[in-house]
């Protein structure tokens, strides 16, 4: 794949004036449907997690009719569902000074000053009507004893302005929502397809007008019309094939998009999550977060010894283990932000201090160590804290860290990139509208703890409704016919892919052999620290990897019914496209911010080094090949478009965590 | 680490209407550190590289959150291990030699997908029924207007954090799916945001669980030792309590419901 | 009516039938073993109660109509709750583990027809007086009970369903609360307890009636006993020679 600098502008379209009234300023200018017509228009949700859920609850609410989808067998299983932490509100109802500019500014000097302030403020404002909204459905949050709404301060915030739900946030979060799915489901405003995925995308006159589904438990492929479609469906974590995601997560529905025009912007930015439960063999299927705040109590360390690394932890003394956090690290120590803590955690792996079971040949895991915070607390207080996730490690690992240290190590877990939209959250495809982790719009190079599920319920619940409506009002209504010739060829180029991937010349592997392949490429060259040899490396290998797919994959079973083979072959098809672009991208930011880390970029010590002066932009990709064949070598070219970003309100300062 | 040998009697289904039945596999080799989703990923991997069907089953976040997976394992939903998804339960539950026999969850109201993949939608259902509180978007009160004493927000937590997995209506003798349907009722019906919905919400959803053909609740608590959240037949009281109450202070019917649609 | 109609075409209503219905039959099974405790009281007391309760036959009547009413409503119910549940599941598990469920829980189906065969010999055996074995006198109730459990098939027969009412009371005491949902978080400990104590009691208390005989603790007697508004035809009870 080669790239062409041509570079041209991108306007995210946000309404102008001083940042406290723009959002008040849209919705006063933006055209209004009448009730009466509103059931004129047809939108179709794909995707109902938070984003998606809320957004289609919404839509149906007011009277649009929705159709929605998801892979899933319900919509209660979205990834949303595993989100432990918490969720952000400037509400201040810890009295700790916190605010919507506080917010606002954390968030995007969190983004590392890659991130458009428009957008962010308004987050940061619809944050404190999300809280209400939740608490109004029955999200049980939890409460202090006098019945009001805790706190707690998250990823390093200064404020306590997480509200969460035990260990389970994003589970109540998204059962909310799913309920409220649920009761427009009931009123027939929204018609739900569970076990239906999106494979394409209708463009028709430059017009997003519907999308191509695969009913998943029989095989029927089919198209869906619309007055306009939104993408709900969540990051590509999984490119990594090791992620914190869910097995299903995919970029299907957002790539192929892209393939039809919706460019894709800074899809090197992925975040790296330094908490993880290491990989215990060549068969690890997926890797599971542990909350952020073991970092509290726990001290990370290795031993200094590189003969020490087998050895039982317990049994190597304080002057043997080298605590490199709090080390190189003095004031911050062991809570350091995640992409110095992962980074930290892959140098001293890659050093070989690593410890843990030897997988593959290398040991990649570090201690976690309560057994200082049990000494000073006891084992009571400590199991009090953090009991459940005590729980979950010994399931999981068979080991019991009360009395042994945990093992961790980084795993991909979000990704800040996505489809660029503009501030009503439109695509560059007319009337495709992305929304919730799918798009790229409000983390700049990083995101802070507990703000995922804050843009996915403001975009779902407060911007989707009023974006769509104010481009239908625009519009006008519009009938499309199925037998219109892009919804047939649209039809054909989705069979013509799925009968491709039944039928490799010479099927020798399973999908999930390349899945681990080219994860293992885009891990080790665009993971937690990058550099262009070992970038243009992977832009080399990944072509071959790709055709070799195309060659080799083995998918038994047929098209037309239940296969999770073939859903799997589809899925990795695409991350084998875009991981390419993720390299791409990662290659021409040439400067470190947030979680991307170029080693050519950093300070003495070993910080991200950002360039401002040349990449203060959100690096948007065009597609620019054939939209309809799969590229079984070679990918066409990719058109950068650059949207500038101007930082008005919070100047760009260098962090540091000495 | 252990590596574990074993042998697999997998229940084969292609369809609601194929007969089924139990196919003999090799699990070989497994580690102990696997999950038991895992172990069936190495069984898979195998079948589909000598291009045979794989194993049908559902999962997605294999942490026990999302509520897809679920099998039946030697009898016990979910496995042996207590409070445990079949994802997260790991194979060091067992012995090398062991043999296993895995059927999905068997209940008419969950008819067969492929395997031991079982169509839930009847759960969906009986929540569109009335599982929600009413409020529209951007309507509501300050968080704090409302305060809930803690021991409310307890309860609702505790019964809130069902997953929707089906492991209930699985074990229960009667394929009985009063513990899910009582966990929301609970949770709703519990909070004080709940109570202006709270007898017609137990209404329509009872009406809706009995349209869908699941069996009556005889009290056999073989759900609440399987659920993976550990929800407790106390919320089944408490429905049956709100139920009565509902019913009787009701003026109307009972709501009528419409039968399950074979929409999938 | 129309709610207490719609409610029993809903499976909790039907079960709260059963609770309902269970719940009188329960209560009077307490009061007849209290009633029958008078056995140990002699000969006299237990025939004088029995004499007193039929000396008001409205009440009686009042009574017998509603425990006929209770146990048809809980036999019907619970027939069609065994339909129902049999039709939630037609493909069975080819392995099961019980965890919680306990004996007494799944042999609800047996313990229940058990009790009604068995109400149906009792009334035979005790009200009418049609079983064979023994010569049965309306006005000595003692040794109508005394002389049929010294037959050893009829105290089998006896203790056997009384075993069976005890387990059925086992799950039942403690369903029909969880049914009726008289559960409260604070309480909850106490419920399984209840239903045990009161299970083990009732039965305890019964089949103690047939051991005693047996063992020889209790004897028939020679008195002979009548009462004047029991008495068939006029002057059946003047006065005898051994009285
Ligand atoms: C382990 C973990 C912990 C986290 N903890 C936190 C936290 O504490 N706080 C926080 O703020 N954030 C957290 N996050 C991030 C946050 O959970 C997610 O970013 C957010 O929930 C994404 O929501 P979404 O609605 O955009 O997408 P998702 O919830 O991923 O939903 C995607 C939807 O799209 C559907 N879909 C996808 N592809 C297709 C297709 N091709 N066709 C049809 N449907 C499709 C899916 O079925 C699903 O319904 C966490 C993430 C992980 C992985
Ligand atoms: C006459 C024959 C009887 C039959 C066929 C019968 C049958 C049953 C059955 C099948 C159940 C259902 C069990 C359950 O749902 O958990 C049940 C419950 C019950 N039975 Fe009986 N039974 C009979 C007699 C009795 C008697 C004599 C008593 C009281 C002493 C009694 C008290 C109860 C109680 C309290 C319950 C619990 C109801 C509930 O779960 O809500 N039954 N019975
Ligand atoms: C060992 C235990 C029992 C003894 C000794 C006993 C004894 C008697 C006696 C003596 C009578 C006749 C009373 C009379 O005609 O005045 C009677 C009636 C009756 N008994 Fe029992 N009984 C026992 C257990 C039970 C049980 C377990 C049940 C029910 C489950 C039961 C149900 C009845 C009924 C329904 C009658 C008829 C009452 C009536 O006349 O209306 N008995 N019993
Ligand atoms: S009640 Fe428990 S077993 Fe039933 S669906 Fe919910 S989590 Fe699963
Ligand atoms: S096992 Fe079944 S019988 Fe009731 S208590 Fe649970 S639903
Ligand atoms: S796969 Fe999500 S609960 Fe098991």
């Amino acid at each position: 794949m080669s790239l062409s600098h041509e570079s041209t502008e991108l306007n995210s379209g946000e309404p102008t004036g001083p940042i406290e009234g723009l959002w008040d300023k849209f919705q006063e200018e933006m055209l209004l449907v009448s009730p009466a017509n509103k059931r004129q228009y047809s939108v179709i949700m794909v995707g109902t997690g938070l984003a998606g859920a809320a957004g289609a609850a919404t839509l149906g609410e007011l009277g649009y009719q929705v159709k929605a989808f998801c892979y899933q067998d319900s919509p209660r299983r979205a990834h949303s569902i595993a989100a432990q932490g918490g969720i952000n509100g400037a509400k201040n109802y810890q009295n700790d000074g916190d605010s919507i500019y506080r917010l606002f500014y954390d968030t995007v000097k969190g983004g590392d000053f890659r991130s458009r302030e428009s957008n962010v403020y308004r987050l940061a404002e619809l944050s404190v009507e999300i809280i209400d909204q939740a608490v109004a459905q029955g999200v049980p949050f939890a409460r202090e004893y006098g019945g009001l709404l805790d706190n707690r301060s998250f990823g390093g915030a200064q404020v306590s302005r997480t509200f969460y739900a035990r260990g389970q946030t994003g589970q109540q979060l998204l059962l909310g929502a799913y309920q409220a799915l649920a009761r427009q489901i009931d009123a027939g405003t929204v018609e739900m397809h569970s076990r239906t995925e999106m494979l394409d995308l209708i463009v028709v006159n430059d017009r997003a007008r519907g999308i191509v589904t695969r009913n998943l438990v029989d095989g029927t492929v089919e198209a869906h019309l619309a007055d306009c479609v939104v993408l709900a469906t969540g990051g590509y974590g999984n490119a990594f094939y090791l992620s914190t995601n869910a097995k299903g997560c995919n970029a299907t529905a957002t790539w192929r998009s892209h393939r039809r025009g919706a460019l894709f912007a800074n899809p090197c930015f992925t975040q790296i999550h330094p908490t993880c439960i290491p990989q215990a063999g060549a068969f690890q299927s997926k890797l599971t977060l542990m909350s952020e705040s073991l970092r509290n109590d726990g001290r990370v360390w290795v031993p200094k010894n590189r003969d020490d690394i087998s050895k039982d932890p317990v049994s190597i003394p304080d002057a043997e283990r080298y605590y490199y956090l709090e080390e190189r690290y003095p004031s911050f120590g062991n809570l350091v932000p995640r992409d110095v803590a992962s980074r930290a955690a892959k140098t001293v792996c890659d050093d070989g201090f690593g410890v843990g079971p030897d997988v593959e040949g290398s040991r990649r895991a570090v201690y976690l160590d309560f057994s200082d915070a049990i000494g000073r607390l006891g084992e009571e207080k400590i199991s009090e804290r953090y009991g459940n996730l005590f729980d979950m490690y010994q399931r999981i690992t068979g080991d019991n860290p009360y009395k042994t240290p945990m093992r961790i190590y980084p795993a991909s877990h979000y990704t800040m990139g996505g489809l660029w939209v503009d501030y009503s959250l439109m695509t560059t495809v007319d009337g495709l509208f992305a929304t919730g982790e799918a798009n790229f719009s409000d983390h700049g190079a990083n995101r802070l703890g507990a703000s995922a599920l804050m843009q996915g319920l403001a975009d779902g619940y407060f911007v989707t409704a009023y974006a769509v409506g104010n481009y239908l009002a625009r519009k006008g209504p519009s009938k499309l016919s199925m037998s219109n010739p892009e919804v047939k060829h649209t039809l054909d180029v989705v069979n013509s892919r799925i009968k491709r991937l039944l039928s490799a010349p010479d099927p020798k592997h399973t999908p999930d052999y390349f899945h681990r392949k080219i994860g293992a490429i885009i891990w080790e060259q665009c993971g937690m620290s990058r550099s262009g040899a070992g970038l243009k490396q992977a832009l080399e290998e990944i072509p071959k990897l790709r055709e070799q797919f195309w060659r080799e994959v083995s998918v038994p079973g047929s098209g037309s019914a239940f296969n999770q083979t073939l859903e799997k072959a589809g899925r990795v098809s695409d991350f084998m496209e875009l991981g390419e672009l993720m390299c791409l991208d990662a290659l021409d930011r040439d400067e470190s911010c947030g979680a991307h880390f170029r080693e050519e970029h950093q300070t003495e010590d070993g910080e991200a080094k950002r360039n401002d002066e040349e990449f203060s932009y959100a690096a948007a990709w065009g597609f620019k090949g054939s939209p309809d064949d799969p590229c079984t070598s070679d990918m066409p070219t990719h058109e950068l478009f650059k949207e500038h970003l101007e930082f008005d309100y919070v100047k760009p300062s260098m962090r540091s965590y000495k | 680490m252990r590596k574990l040998n074993l042998k697999l009697h997998v229940w084969r289904q292609n369809g609601p209407d194929d007969g089924g039945s139990f196919q003999t596999l090799d699990a070989e080799n497994i580690s102990d550190h696997a999950s038991f989703l895992e172990m069936l990923d190495v069984v898979n991997e195998k079948l589909v590289e000598e291009g045979k069907d794989p194993i049908a089953f559902d999962h997605d976040c294999r942490e026990g959150i999302c509520g897809s997976c679920g099998m039946v394992i030697n009898g016990q939903a979910h496995g042996p291990q207590k409070a445990t998804t079949a994802c997260q339960l790991h194979m060091r539950q067992f012995e090398s030699g062991d043999e296993l026999w895995i059927e999905p969850w068997r209940a008419n109201a969950f008819p067969i997908v492929k395997d031991l993949v079982v169509d839930r939608s009847a759960f969906d259902r009986i929540v569109q029924a009335g599982g929600y509180i009413s409020i529209r978007t951007g309507s509501a009160p300050d968080a704090n207007e409302i305060p809930v004493g803690k021991t409310h927000a307890d309860a609702a937590f505790d019964a809130a954090a069902c997953i929707g997995c089906g492991a209930c209506v699985a074990a229960c003798p009667n394929a009985s799916s009063s513990l899910f349907v009582s966990a929301k009722v609970a949770h709703l019906g519990v909070l004080p945001q709940g109570q202006p919905e709270r007898f017609d919400r137990v209404r329509k959803m009872v009406s809706q669980m009995d349209a869908e053909g699941f069996g009556s609740c005889t009290n056999h608590r073989e759900c609440e030792a399987a659920c993976p959240k550990e929800i407790r037949v106390d919320y089944i009281a408490r429905m049956n309590r709100d139920f009565v109450s509902a019913t009787l202070r009701a003026p109307n019917e009972v709501a009528q419901r419409k039968a399950p649609s074979t929409q999938r | 009516m129309q709610n207490a109609l719609t409610l029993y075409q809903t499976t909790i209503g039907k079960k709260v039938v059963m609770a309902v219905s269970g719940l009188v039959v329960f209560g009077f099974v307490i009061g007849h073993l209290a009633g029958n405790l008078n056995l140990y009281a002699g000969p006299t007391a237990i025939n004088d109660y029995a004499a007193w309760l039929r000396s008001m036959p409205k009440l009686l009547w009042g009574a017998r109509i509603g425990l006929i009413v209770a146990i048809v409503a809980h036999i019907v119910s619970s027939v069609q709750l065994a339909n129902r549940n049999a039709a939630a599941r037609s493909a069975r598990y080819m392995k099961k583990v019980h965890k919680k469920a306990n004996y007494a829980s799944k042999t609800m189906y047996f313990s229940g027809p058990i009790l009604l065969l068995f109400v149906l010999y009792h009334l035979a055996h005790l009200t009418l007086g049609r079983t064979p074995g023994y010569e049965f006198d309306p006005h000595n109730v003692y040794n109508n009970v005394v002389l049929g459990f010294q037959n050893p098939l009829i105290a089998a027969i006896y203790i056997t369903a009384n075993l069976a009412l005890g387990l059925h009371l086992f799950h039942g005491a403690w369903s029909m609360l969880q049914t009726l949902g008289l559960s409260h978080p604070r309480y909850d400990v106490y419920r399984r307890q209840f239903a045990s104590v009161i299970a083990a009691l009732i039965t305890l208390g019964n089949v103690s009636f047939p051991v005693t005989v047996m063992a020889g603790l209790v004897q028939p007697t020679d008195q002979s006993f009548c009462y004047e508004h029991l008495a068939r035809q006029p002057g059946e009870c003047g006065p005898r020679e051994t009285q």
